[in-house]
Order: C-alpha cells, then sequence, then structure tokens
C-alpha cells in the first residue's frame, strides 16, 4: 500500500503538467468553439465554418470547406509522396554499414535543426521565377519554369519538411526486422522483389502507417509554407485559423480548430484499425 | 546409394579468419547426415555454404553432378529449418506453410490440401487458422519443418532446430523427425553440438572441429572406433591416454603391457590409447592390471561415476558396484574395449578426470596424462 501510495505523489507532478498544459486548454477550444463573444452557448460559430460562402473568380464557393478541402488534398499528396521517397530512403539506410546509416540519419536530421521559417524562405530562394532553380536551368540551356505560388511549390515544402518523419518510423521498423526472415523467404523460393512484397512490406507496416499519421496531421494543419511558397494563393485551414486569431476572432478560430481535431482523430482512429487488420498487433491484447 | 551433394575442397574464411579449412563431403540420396562439433566448428557455415547464404572462397558445391556456388537460395531444391524457426509473424500458421506454394501459384485447392497433409504430418491438424505467434516453441519447430518441406525438397537443413526445447520435448522430437525423414525419402543434414541427439539419429555423422573435418562415419563407428583424441572425447566420455604399440596386438600404457585388438603400427609408435569408461571393470586389488585409489564417487541414477586416480592419471569409469572413496581398487580391461588412435594435433589435449570441461582442465595437473608412460 505504502509503495502504491509512493507511486502515486511520484506521478503527481505529471499529472498536475497534463492536466494544466493539455486538458485545460483542450477545453478552452471546445469552450470558446461554442460560445459567442458574449460566452453565451452557440453553434454560429460550427455552422459557419459549414456554411460560409464567398466569390472566387466570379463563382460561389463555401469558403471553409474549400479551404478545408485543399489542406486535405495537399497533405494526401505531400503525404504520398513523403511514402514513394521515403520508403526506398528507410530501406537502403537500414541495409547499409553501420557508418553509413550514421551518417545518413545525421543528414535527415541536420535540416530539422534549421528553423522552420529560414528552411521556407530558403525554398523561396531557390523555386522563385528568378531563383536558384531557374538559373540551373537557365545554365544549361533550358527553358525555365514557373514555380513558385503554385500548389506544386506548397507540396515541395512539405514533402521537405516532413520526409523525416516518414523516413525514421519506418527505418526504425526496417533496422529491427529479423534478417533471418528475410533469408528463410529467400529460402523458400522468393526473389528479391518477393521477398519486399511478401515479407519486408508487411512486416513494416506499422512503421509506414505510424510515419503516414506523423506526415498526414502536421501537413493538414500546415500553414506559413502555403503563404510563403504558395504566395498566399492558396490559403489553407492552418492559415485560415491563424488568420481569424490575428484578427481576434477567437471563437471562430476555436471553432475550426475544433473540427480539425475532430477529423484528425478520425484519421487516427482508422489508421489505428488499419494497423491491427494488417498486423494483427494488439489483437490479443 | 546416389551422390546428391559434394563438397569439394571448400574453404571459407570471415575477416581472414578461417571457418571452413578444404571440406571434402560426399552427401547421398535418403540420407539422415548429422554435422557435429563445437559452436565455431564451421559446421553452420557448411550447412549455409549448401543453403546458398554463403558463398565458399575456394572449392565447389555440386549437387546432382552441376556446379551450384553461384545458384541463389531460391533456385536451389533446398530448403532450410532455421535456428529459431523464422516464421512469418504477420502470417497464420497455415500461410505459414502455404508459402513456397504461393511463391509458385499453385492453384488453391492444391494448396489447400498440401497445407492440410503438411500439418497432419507434423501433428499440428486443427491449428491451420492459430497465429504463430500464439504457439508453443515445439509447435512453431513443426510449422517450420511443414513450411521447410511442403516444397518437397531434395534435401532439408536443418540448424540446431532443437535448441530450445525442453529435454524431453526434444527426444519427441529426434524420433518425430526420424520418422518424418523416414517417411517422406528427403535427405536430411542435421546441425547440432550434442553428441547424444547425433547418435539417436543420424546414419552419418561427420564430426567438425576447427573448420575440418575429423570423422565420418555411423554413429557406431563414431563411437567405438574414434579417429583421434578429438573425436574420442568430444562423442560420449572417453579416458584418452599416452601409449606404446610393442608390436601387433600389443600396447603399453599406464605402466603395464595389455593386448588389444589392432594392428598395422610400427612397433615403438606412439598412440593415443581410448578406453570408455563402461568398459571399465572395477575389481577387487589384486586381481586388477593397474592399481588405484578411487577418490569420487557420484550416484549418477543408473550407474555410479567413479575416479580412480592411477600413477596420477584420473580415470573414469561407469559401473553399477558401489565402492567408497578411498578405497584401493583394481582395473579390468577386455582387448576388444581398448581402442588405439594414432598421434593428432588433439593428442595430450584430452582424457584425464580431473575435470569435465576444458574450461577447467587448466586447474587440473597438466602432466598427469604423461606421467602413467612406462
Amino acid at each position: 500500500m505504502r509503495r502504491r501510495g509512493a507511486a502515486r505523489a511520484l506521478l503527481a507532478p505529471y499529472g498536475a503538467w497534463a492536466a494544466l498544459f493539455i486538458v485545460v486548454p483542450l477545453g478552452f477550444v471546445a469552450y470558446y468553439a461554442f460560445t459567442d463573444n458574449n460566452f453565451a452557448f452557440t453553434f454560429d460559430n460550427i455552422s459557419r465554418f459549414f456554411t460560409a460562402r464567398s466569390v472566387v473568380d466570379g463563382t460561389e464557393v463555401y469558403t471553409y470547406l474549400l479551404i478545408f478541402w485543399r489542406s486535405l488534398k495537399l497533405a494526401l499528396i505531400s503525404t504520398v509522396l513523403c511514402l514513394l521517397l521515403g520508403y526506398p530512403l528507410a530501406y537502403i539506410m537500414a541495409r547499409a554499414g553501420d557508418r553509413a546509416q550514421k551518417i545518413m540519419m545525421i543528414l535527415i536530421m541536420i535540416p530539422m535543426w534549421m528553423n522552420f521559417l529560414i528552411r521556407t524562405y530558403a525554398w523561396m530562394t531557390i523555386l522563385q521565377d528568378t531563383g536558384i532553380l531557374n538559373g540551373f536551368l537557365g545554365a544549361l540551356g533550358l527553358e525555365k519554369i514557373h514555380v513558385i505560388g503554385t500548389e506544386s511549390a506548397v507540396v515541395i515544402g512539405m514533402v521537405y519538411d516532413y520526409l523525416p518523419y516518414m523516413v525514421l518510423p519506418i527505418y526504425s521498423i526496417m533496422a529491427k526486422m529479423d534478417v533471418r526472415l528475410l533469408e528463410a523467404a529467400r529460402d523458400l523460393g522468393c526473389n528479391g522483389f518477393s521477398v519486399l512484397r511478401r515479407v519486408i512490406f508487411p512486416l513494416s507496416l506499422p512503421g509506414v502507417l505510424s510515419g503516414v499519421t506523423m506526415v498526414l496531421i502536421p501537413s493538414i494543419s500546415t500553414f506559413y509554407i502555403s503563404q510563403k511558397l504558395g504566395s498566399g494563393r492558396f490559403f489553407l485551414i492552418g492559415d485560415a485559423i491563424e488568420g481569424q486569431y490575428a484578427a481576434n476572432n477567437l471563437h471562430f478560430a476555436a471553432a475550426m480548430a475544433f473540427i480539425l481535431m475532430v477529423v484528425l482523430l478520425l484519421c487516427m482512429a482508422v489508421m489505428k484499425e488499419l494497423t491491427v487488420r494488417y498486423t494483427g498487433e494488439g489483437e490479443r491484447a | 546409394m546416389e551422390k546428391l551433394i559434394e563438397l569439394k575442397g571448400i574453404s571459407k574464411a570471415f575477416d581472414g579468419e578461417t571457418v571452413l579449412d578444404n571440406i571434402s563431403l560426399d552427401i547421398h540420396d535418403n540420407e539422415f547426415l548429422t554435422l557435429l562439433g563445437p559452436s565455431g566448428c564451421g559446421k553452420t557455415t557448411t550447412l549455409r555454404i549448401i543453403g546458398g547464404f554463403e558463398f565458399p572462397d575456394s572449392g565447389d558445391v555440386m549437387f546432382m553432378g552441376q556446379r551450384i556456388n553461384d545458384v541463389p537460395p531460391h533456385k536451389r531444391n533446398v530448403n532450410t529449418v532455421f535456428q529459431k524457426y523464422a516464421l512469418f509473424p504477420h502470417l497464420n500458421v497455415f500461410e505459414n506453410v502455404a508459402f513456397p506454394l504461393r511463391e509458385r501459384r499453385v492453384p488453391r485447392a492444391e494448396v489447400e490440401e498440401k497445407v492440410k497433409e503438411m500439418l497432419s504430418l507434423v501433428l499440428l491438424s486443427g491449428f491451420a487458422s492459430r497465429r504463430v505467434t500464439s504457439l508453443s516453441g515445439g509447435q512453431q519447430q513443426r510449422v517450420a519443418i511443414a513450411r521447410a518441406l511442403i516444397g518437397r525438397p531434395k534435401v532439408l537443413l536443418l540448424d540446431e532446430p532443437l535448441g530450445a526445447l525442453d529435454l524431453k520435448l526434444r527426444k519427441d522430437m529426434q524420433q518425430e523427425l526420424k520418422k518424418i525423414q523416414k517417411a517422406t525419402g528427403i535427405t536430411f543434414i542435421f546441425v547440432t553440438h550434442d553428441q547424444e541427439e547425433a547418435l539417436t539419429m543420424s546414419d552419418t555423422i561427420v564430426v567438425m572441429s576447427q573448420g575440418r573435418i575429423q570423422q565420418i562415419g555411423t554413429p557406431q563407428d563414431i563411437y567405438n572406433e574414434p579417429k583421434n583424441a578429438f573425436v574420442a572425447d568430444f562423442i560420449g566420455e572417453s579416458n584418452i591416454l599416452d601409449g606404446v604399440m610393442l608390436g601387433d596386438y600389443k600396447v603399453r600404457f599406464s605402466g603395464q603391457t595389455f593386448r588389444c585388438v589392432d594392428k598395422g603400427f610400427d612397433a615403438g609408435e606412439r598412440v593415443d590409447v581410448v578406453v570408455r569408461p563402461e568398459d571399465v571393470d572395477i575389481v577387487a586389488g589384486d586381481k586388477g592390471k593397474l592399481l588405484g585409489t578411487v577418490t569420487s564417487v557420484t550416484f549418477m541414477g543408473v550407474h555410479y561415476e567413479v575416479i580412480v586416480d592411477i600413477g596420477g592419471f584420473k580415470w573414469m569409469i561407469q559401473t553399477t558396484d558401489f565402492v567408497a572413496e578411498g578405497e584401493r581398487v583394481g582395473l579390468f580391461i577386455v582387448p576388444d574395449a581398448i581402442h588405439i588412435m594414432k598421434k593428432s594435433e588433439y593428442s595430450g589435449l584430452y582424457g584425464d578426470y580431473s575435470s569435465f570441461s576444458n574450461e577447467l582442465d587448466g586447474l587440473s595437473d597438466p602432466d598427469a596424462g604423461g606421467e602413467a608412460e612406462p
């Protein structure tokens, strides 16, 4: 009994920390989302998100649903690109020698140590019409391309920022994978591609799913990248929330944050369900 | 019996350290062959070379008369049961066993039938839909065997497959493996460091040490006629003494001359003499050729293990008759029980029972064996 009491006493600071910085703020978000400026209960903020309309290029659209759809689309594209780039990279890293693994790990980590704003500005100077990329193409005698201010530029920025979050979980699963399982597959008649398809990929699924979660969620709610690399033409849900806060519309900003959170929680529930179904992990739990 | 696999002068080194040193070995159809030796003797490397997971630095691997040095594992008609089974954790028992058939795109109905047949062969009918992680060690073992056999390989390689099982289960699995080998007619190449396992299961035993083959023979050959001190020490218990051949059928050791059944040595040739502990009779002090003092008696259940000090050399004797510690006894050995071996690099390393393991040999008197010299 005494030990239990001691354990509880030790846990208390963490409990207080969690309550103060996680539960209470979440409560505030919900409270603001469902109240008006006089703190009276209302659904108006929520319904505004779903019903507000505006005119873009001569057609009337649902303002926030369009922004949300755009965020979701760019986030999905970025996640798929991160997966396509990150999976082979993780595989190569896991199969490389100790030294090469360490070097590649550092190369992946270094950009993460730099400030997010600086990284985004760096991409602006690369992608601008008179930037490094076009200078390079020009020097090669090739036609210049227009990237900045397009959706592609936003996607490039997001992939660059979030790629490590895809690579690391997949890499950590692949590095731990039992080499004998791969030998067994070879022994039982698999060529190299078959081993990848029938053993390595299914076993790496938990890493893929956590990588997808870790990229999809921050990229849905991303902001700033879209303002700088999209030249402000591709307002994302993160930008919208930031804009409303800046305009001191705390209640509507909270409502959008609340809706985003619910959607992300649903996404995570689906991911979790997929993990269980395809790997059987947690089945006996 | 038809020759199935031939190893011709195989050598292999890892980081400059020789693991296999010019190994040559013929493996026949329908044979249960065991590679036996202590850890680091090269037995697993030999197996991996046959499986295609390692490539020899020199020498050839022949399979039914064809050189297969560079053939990758998935193109060899050889399957492996891995040391810790290496079952696929994302697949259930059925899909693990069906794995090789799926690769060959065997029709669904045929897969169903073959997997069923295999699971019943390894006594796992009814486990098809179980997750492999929910099985016991013995069951996982049998799934691994079924998975390796279902593609009907010519040869099954088994890398210490029973090492992780408890003693009784291991004995059952030894019987089971032998039965499966007989029923399928597939050549088994079995790797173990357990000499008892090797003796009970094998048609042929290959004893290895330090990357070289020490002896190839039937279990009876290996036990009764060990070729050198290493084999004699590794297989069963042995008293190994220095001796001198006085002529055909005559050997001198421990200061006495004995009749034996070996001939063909030079007169005066120095040899190693092996006497198995169960072949020595303890008799009254005045009736034995050798006279010594009992220094230790251990009850082993079936018999006593008695250590007798004769001229400083500690003999081990297994007997069902009780003798007391400190008693003066005589030893009697029939000619048939005296095995003569040529001197080898292993001479003088083993044989005295001051300690049982090589690790503790340093504690015993290194000259103990030599003192018995005439």
